[in-house]
């Protein structure tokens, strides 16, 4: 009888495997996007289990929360939820890739299962280990050992705020 | 006493959810669809800085994951507007039609 935290993992796996394959071959823009949802919030359960409770939240906030719902936006402005002109052109491709593909997980799986790491603390068994990534411990790191990275990122906003307005901006407009 | 879930095999998931987003570069022709599969990339890379983190105790695995994060937010915002102004001349985001460099 396999313990808990491993029947959790397959089960979060697997989801986030099919919601995966969902983005991929699904025919609707706005059905992709809510598959990469749920992945999204299963890649959060998946920092919860590995003692990144912070990360976890983050991830929610600003992946499922903000990123996502700015494609939908997109996706609903441009009108692109019925996906045109997905047929192929050349019809041999498409099963040749899935194979290549098998044929390079496979490859991948030899070498990572080849590996060992040691032992690792399992943060579900382990309730004493609750500040190792917590906000108190993460904020520590952040503010003290990475400020600078910290500073530098708020600038790469700045920049990307204002790249996507004047990339936006209405010429016509201007010149009138 | 109950042991922890490998590293290895989330390194293996983290494979195999990477290898869907390039799957999803390579083959579809809608540039949002193509921006989503770049996303599901960034997080699996995500998934594996934590896993390291926590299997070498190292705090750090897990602030480079909130810088990730910062720098995919901002790229999305940049990419958008990008595809949004394309679509006002082009009236398409196929990436067979997005072929000249001018307009």
């Amino acid at each position: 009888m396999p313990s808990l935290e491993v029947i959790i993992f397959f089960l979060l796996a697997a989801i986030a495997v099919g919601s995966a394959a969902g983005l991929l071959f699904s025919r609707n823009a706005v059905h992709a996007a809510l598959f990469l949802v749920l992945n999204f919030a299963v890649v959060a359960v998946f920092f919860l289990l590995l003692g990144a409770p912070f990360i976890a939240m983050v991830q929610v906030t600003v992946y499922a929360g903000a990123i996502m719902v700015l494609f939908l936006f997109v996706i609903m402005l441009l009108g692109a939820e019925m996906l045109l002109g997905e047929d192929v052109m050349l019809p041999w491709q498409r099963p040749l890739a899935l194979l290549l593909g098998v044929v390079f997980l496979i490859a991948m799986f030899l070498a990572i299962f080849a590996t060992g790491y040691g032992p690792a603390y399992s943060f579900l068994n382990d309730p004493a280990l609750k500040e190792f990534g917590s906000p108190v411990s993460i904020g520590n790191e952040l503010f003290v050992k990475y400020l600078l990275p910290f500073e530098l990122t708020s600038f790469l906003l700045l920049v990307a705020m204002l790249g996507a307005v004047v990339l936006t901006r209405d010429e016509k407009k201007k010149a009138a | 006493m109950l042991e922890a879930i490998p590293t290895t095999w989330f390194v293996a998931l983290s494979a195999i959810l990477f290898l869907i987003g390039v799957a999803g570069v390579l083959t579809r022709r809608n540039a949002i669809l193509i921006f989503m599969s770049v996303e599901l990339m960034l997080n699996s890379a995500n998934l594996v800085f934590v896993a390291f983190a926590r299997q070498f105790m190292e705090l750090s695995g897990q602030i480079f994951v909130f810088f990730v994060m910062a720098v995919a937010a901002a790229e999305v915002a940049v990419g958008l507007a990008l595809i949004v102004t394309i679509f006002r001349t082009k009236r398409s985001i196929s990436m067979d039609e997005i072929n000249q460099l001018k307009g």
